[in-house]
């Protein structure tokens, strides 16, 4: 027999509008959960992605589709840039490192990269199995593709022509795997990475069985392209003057990855505000029913109340029990939410990973988590005050009398 | 035990209840009869410190509850009086038992199951310890009801209209639970009714009519 006992009695007795208050709160606490969630991990994926890449160059177009198509491999690039223009930029003595990109092809929806050894480099990955490509047409493969297609070091496969798949298949120019990455958690365990000669061996289209070394010397320096190259600066200053020189050339733009997905979260920060609002609604939604819950629940309970009284109990007791109801109600309603709401970012995850985009996990927690339960805590307690004060100022003898 | 001196009640300008002076004895069964409108209600709610008077002294066993206050007052209450009132108001989401616990532990009182137990039995209601208020009938609420105002061993148990709608056999039977039970625990009684069926069972009567 104790005051959350009572408290629990009462919130069984009711169990369709007891489930219904948690139901309501849990919905609310669970949209913001999956927002912050997924925001969160979305803004710092992006953010190891685009590490120490001060700058891209690529075709002129939309800068913002540069970024994407070469940076985060979810945008298609526009176009692509001559090899000769590409190599005068990354002798720049502002630029003190150029991993240049050719991209095109797909194997089953991931991207094949044409790109030198710096780029795993770069993000730091390791070799699981195998080691990185040499010759043309040798190709390695990042963790999650690996995974997913099933296949090892000494398989074969053919690339499709377009980013997305369901191109043309390069057939008569198969890949070799010879090497697959360990996971990184970066972008580059979704791509498969090759030369960037194998890409131009592969656009070549010979007949099959030629030799691709022979094909790549064949070409003119007027067909080698590139599609992006990805700088870091050498000094801080680099910051103010490369960017106004690429753009001043008349093939190449610039990009900067912090700058224009900056601008993205931007563009989706309005429709997250808007997701994060109606969270919040069905927050307050919840704690209106909370109130009119307890309300009603006082009127029921007008005479247990005022036998409690007439039993010995004061009037912050009873005060202190109709709060400590709102308060336990919001307590499970807010923990039920937050336990929904990584169960919905995983199920979101699970759905990503099926388009091989970048995955959101529910099994991550969030800093900003116990300010949600803050939240909810509030909202039942402030829907429990007005019922509260009304079973501290009962009049017992009035009600004991009624009945 | 009980002394009241000078007691007026009045509700705006109209007079509820007056009455100069009463004293009851520890142990003696008092009988309050009166019509409905009498007061006899309002003389309960008074002597148990559920209303303040608006003249007059009350004291029970030498408290004077002019000098109790608020949570004090409660915590009187909840340990020296014992209240059956007239609708029962057993409280509908806890059982029978915990009813019974609800009283030592709003009390602030060691939680006492075997009193409680015992309770039942001797008022014949044990086979009903873990049911829910709803599913008893009239005369077994009314004995849960007795059971709960005797838990904390009161020095004063007050009765509202106890006889109300029950027959003969049943009215003779409520009271003698009553008197029992305040004997057990050495209590002053007091049973307000304007049942007169209840006279012959009490040789201390207040008549507030009168």
């Amino acid at each position: 027999m104790t005051l959350a006992g009572i408290s629990f009695s009462y919130l069984r007795a009711r169990p369709l509008a007891t489930a219904l208050n948690l139901l309501l709160l849990a919905l609310g606490i669970a949209t913001i959960t999956v927002l912050l969630l997924a925001t969160a991990q979305l803004e710092e994926r992006m953010g190891r992605d685009a590490r120490g890449i001060d700058l891209v160059a690529g075709a002129k177009g939309s800068p913002m589709q540069l970024v994407l198509a070469a940076v985060f491999h979810i945008d298609a690039p526009a176009g692509n840039i001559p090899l000769a223009d590409a190599l005068a930029l990354a002798k720049n003595r502002a630029v003190k490192k150029a991993i240049p990109l050719a991209l095109g092809d797909s194997y089953r929806g991931y991207r094949i990269v044409g790109t030198n050894h710096d780029y795993p480099a770069h993000y730091g990955a390791r070799i699981a199995a195998g080691r990185l490509w040499q010759a043309p047409l040798e190709a390695v493969l990042g963790a999650d593709v690996a995974a997913e297609t099933k296949l090892g070091v000494g398989a074969t496969f053919s690339g499709a022509h377009g980013i997305e798949g369901g191109g043309d298949m390069h057939e008569s120019a198969p890949y070799r795997v010879v090497g697959v990455l360990a996971p990184s958690g970066t972008v580059i365990d979704r791509l498969v990475l090759t030369s960037v000669e194998s890409v131009w061996a592969v656009h070549r289209h010979g007949e099959p069985g030629e030799d691709p070394a022979k094909l790549i010397a064949d070409m003119a320096e007027e067909e080698k392209e590139l599609t992006a190259l990805l700088i870091q600066y050498s000094t801080p200053l680099a910051a103010a003057l490369l960017p106004r020189q690429v753009n001043a050339s008349a093939t190449l733009q610039a990009a900067s990855p912090a700058y224009e997905s900056a601008r993205l979260f931007r563009m989706i920060g309005v429709g997250v505000d808007v997701v994060r609002a109606f969270g919040l609604v069905l927050v307050l939604a919840a704690g209106l029913s909370v109130f009119i819950a307890l309300l009603n629940a006082l009127e029921e309970r007008r005479y247990d109340l005022a036998v409690m009284r007439m039993l010995g109990a004061s009037r912050g007791r009873l005060m202190g029990l109709m709060l400590l109801e709102g308060a336990a109600l919001s307590l499970a309603g807010g923990m039920a939410g937050i336990a929904l709401g990584h169960l919905f970012t995983g199920l979101l995850g699970l759905a990503l990973g099926q388009a091989k985009q970048a995955a959101v996990t529910g099994w991550a927690w969030d800093a900003r988590e116990p300010w949600l339960l803050g939240l909810a805590l509030l909202v039942g307690f402030s829907a429990a005050l007005l019922p509260a004060w009304r079973a501290y100022r009962g009049d017992v003898a009035a009600v004991l009398a009624q009945g | 035990m009980l002394s009241l001196r000078g007691l007026r009640q009045r509700y705006g300008t109209k007079q509820v209840l007056a009455l100069d002076r009463f004293e009851a004895a520890a142990g003696e069964h008092w009988l309050v009869l009166g019509a409905s409108g009498s007061g006899k209600t309002t003389l309960l709610n008074l002597v148990a410190g559920l209303l303040k008077p608006s003249e007059g002294e009350i004291e029970v066993g030498g408290q004077s509850l002019r000098k109790l206050e608020g949570a004090a007052l409660d915590r009187w209450r909840g340990r020296s009086v014992g209240i059956v009132p007239q609708k029962l108001h057993l409280v509908s989401s806890l059982s029978v038992l915990q009813n019974l616990l609800l009283a030592p532990y709003l009390a602030g009182l060691p939680s006492d199951k075997s009193r409680a137990l015992s309770l039942l039995e001797q008022l014949n209601v044990k086979e009903k310890a873990s049911e829910m208020p709803h599913r008893l009938s009239h005369g077994q609420a009314q004995r849960v009801a007795i059971a709960r105002a005797v838990m904390n061993r009161p020095q004063l148990l007050l009765a509202d209209e106890p006889t109300a709608n029950l027959d003969d056999a049943n009215c003779m039977q409520a009271l003698d639970l009553l008197v029992n039970q305040a004997q057990e625990c050495g209590a002053t009684l007091v049973v307000a009714t304007h049942d007169q069926r209840a006279r012959a069972r009490f040789d201390k009567r207040l008549d507030l009519s009168a």
